[in-house]
């Protein structure tokens, strides 16, 4: 049975926000500082809470988009429509302003680059916003020792809704154990050898790991896609317990 | 609509003010179809002054917490039992 | 002592006098679940009223369509905080369902489609206080919103307005809902703020 993950502090503390880096249009990746952070594995997430002046108080949770780094944590944020906190943390937020943050939790969709046991490969399957704990996982794994080969699939909508662009097409050409597949569901760019549409068993058998390899395979993204994936998935032999889903309501994070 | 449902990760940040390891990758058994999966595959209905968490092999309600300032309130009753790795010490050198 | 993050306001809300306290007003209509949206054919509807004795009286969607309706405009109090003033519905008055019916129960457990149950004085679903409302604002009521059509208690924090109502059982002992048994106030009065267990 895989080994419990340790919890942060059990209660809300304060972080501060050291940077706000734009990733495309329509989102952001936020850069904090939480004195006395205890680490995290790939994968978590933190709640985060903000208050208003007039005492009114709402949460999210967004999943940690960054490897461990000492205190520092990051969090890529998607615009959602009338999305007041997504809004409010893609367009207000700047360096110095405060927010709270619980966490990390979550134990079961994480990915650790020194797990016991037989080597795996490991097969990712992001949609939209569902590659951030991916790209944790990727960020993790490029800073590791021993590194288990990794097949990502990425469907997003248009080239303009990428996130981490440059950073995958870099690290996919660095040690080869890397390999990236966007499928653009509205826009492929010219030239694309992918048609526009939904993901497919077929772009699931030839971008991922063949069901025979037995990968550990992490989905994540709205519950329609991850539904449809996961599916797909196991009709293609993959089997469900090596599967780990992550379900978000809405991109951008998790009301 | 399925885009109103989430999953058991989603249990994770206020099952942490309760208990001191992760259950989200505890293993739970549904009390009314005894099928049994990680508390982190269940579906989870947000209501935001309370979370349900469902089978998703049968939809029943397999746990149910609501939270108010300063107190909660956890039914697990829809649960035979959780299964829960709890970290060791390691062994002595 | 949260701290307030700079320049954050969230969605649009006032505070009212005329609100109960600890409510903010909203211009849009939050959907707030326990489970799945059931999907109801109206082929198959039904709404049962079950007194403490077992007498039953069953009503078809026709059958419900047929008595005399009310067109109602009632303030929403939701448990989570948000208010939203002058909601447009259409329903039957429980004063009609109750309409001939012989009991000597003070209590009534509401039951929807799905499971979802809850509880309330039988006094507080009479005297026009209570309506099975299939109408919200000229328009037939969204599943979404608790269609075909769900228990409205305008009084009383909208967790009693049961959507996708299906059952009234009248009792002599009072039993707790879904929420109710979990944490939630057993009457809810959001002039009192009774949000919770002991408030």
């Amino acid at each position: 049975m895989a080994r419990a993950a340790v919890l942060g502090r059990l209660t809300w503390r304060v972080a501060t926000v050291v940077a706000v880096r734009p990733e495309n249009a329509r989102a952001v990746t936020i850069v904090l500082d939480v004195p006395g952070w205890p680490g995290h594995l790939a994968g978590q997430h933190v709640d985060l809470r903000l208050t208003a002046e007039d005492g009114y108080q709402t949460q999210r949770s967004y999943s940690v988009a960054s490897a461990p780094d000492g205190d520092q944590v990051e969090l890529t944020v998607v615009e959602v429509d009338d999305g007041e906190v997504s809004e409010y943390l893609t367009t207000t937020v700047a360096a110095g302003d405060q927010l709270e943050v619980r966490g990390p939790v979550g134990g079961w969709f994480v990915w650790r680059p020194d797990a016991p046991g037989p080597f795996r490969p490991v097969m990712l399957v992001a949609g939209g916003s569902g590659l951030v704990p991916l790209m944790a996982m990727i960020r993790v794994r490029a800073e590791s020792a021993a590194k288990a080969p990794f097949r990502l699939v990425y469907s997003v909508r248009d080239t303009g809704s990428l996130l981490y662009r440059e950073e995958l097409d870099r690290l996919s050409r660095k040690d080869g154990g890397l390999h990236v597949t966007f499928a653009f569901t509205r826009t492929a760019p010219p030239g694309s050898a992918w048609r526009a549409g939904r993901i497919t068993a077929r772009l699931l058998a030839e971008a991922g790991w063949p069901s025979v390899d037995e990968p550990d395979v992490f989905v994540c993204g709205p519950t329609g896609f991850v539904e449809s994936a996961a599916n797909l998935l196991v009709d293609l032999g993959h089997d469900p317990q090596r599967i780990r889903t992550e379900r978000f309501g809405s991109p951008g994070g998790r009301p | 609509m399925t885009q109103s449902r989430l999953d058991g990760n989603a249990l994770a940040g206020n099952l942490s003010e309760i208990f001191r390891v992760d259950i989200t990758a505890a293993f739970g058994q549904c009390t009314h179809c005894k099928n049994g999966g990680p508390v982190a595959e269940t579906w989870v209905f947000s209501s935001a002054a309370g979370m349900v968490a469902r089978c998703p092999v049968c939809a029943e309600v397999v746990l149910r917490l609501v939270r108010d300032t300063g107190r909660a309130w956890l039914d697990l009753s829809g649960l035979d039992c959780l299964q829960i790795a709890i970290p060791d010490d390691p062994p002595p050198a | 002592m949260a701290i307030v993050s700079r320049g954050f306001k969230g969605r649009g809300r006032s505070s009212d006098p005329d609100l109960p306290p600890g409510q903010y007003l909203v211009t849009d209509f939050p959907v707030l679940s326990a489970g799945p949206t059931p999907r109801v054919d109206l082929r198959r509807w039904q709404l049962k009223l079950v007194t403490e004795t077992g007498d039953t009286q069953t009503w078809d969607w026709p059958a419900l369509q047929a008595l005399p309706r009310e067109d109602i405009t009632v303030d929403l109090h939701c448990v989570t905080k948000w208010s939203k003033l002058g909601t447009r519905w259409t329903g039957i008055s429980l004063d009609t369902l109750l309409d001939g019916i012989t009991t000597a129960a003070g209590f009534a457990l509401v039951g929807s489609y799905g499971g979802y149950t809850t509880n309330l004085p039988l006094a507080d679903l009479r005297d026009g206080q209570a309506w099975i409302a299939f109408s919200y604002e000229g328009g037939d009521l969204d599943p979404e919103h608790g269609g075909p059509a769900r228990l409205l208690v305008p009084h009383l924090y909208l967790w009693k307005s049961a959507k996708w109502v299906n059952e009234i059982r009248l009792q002599e002992q009072d039993t707790q809902g879904f929420w109710e048994s979990v944490g939630y106030h057993n009457y809810g009065d959001p002039w009192q703020e009774q949000r919770y267990w002991g408030d």
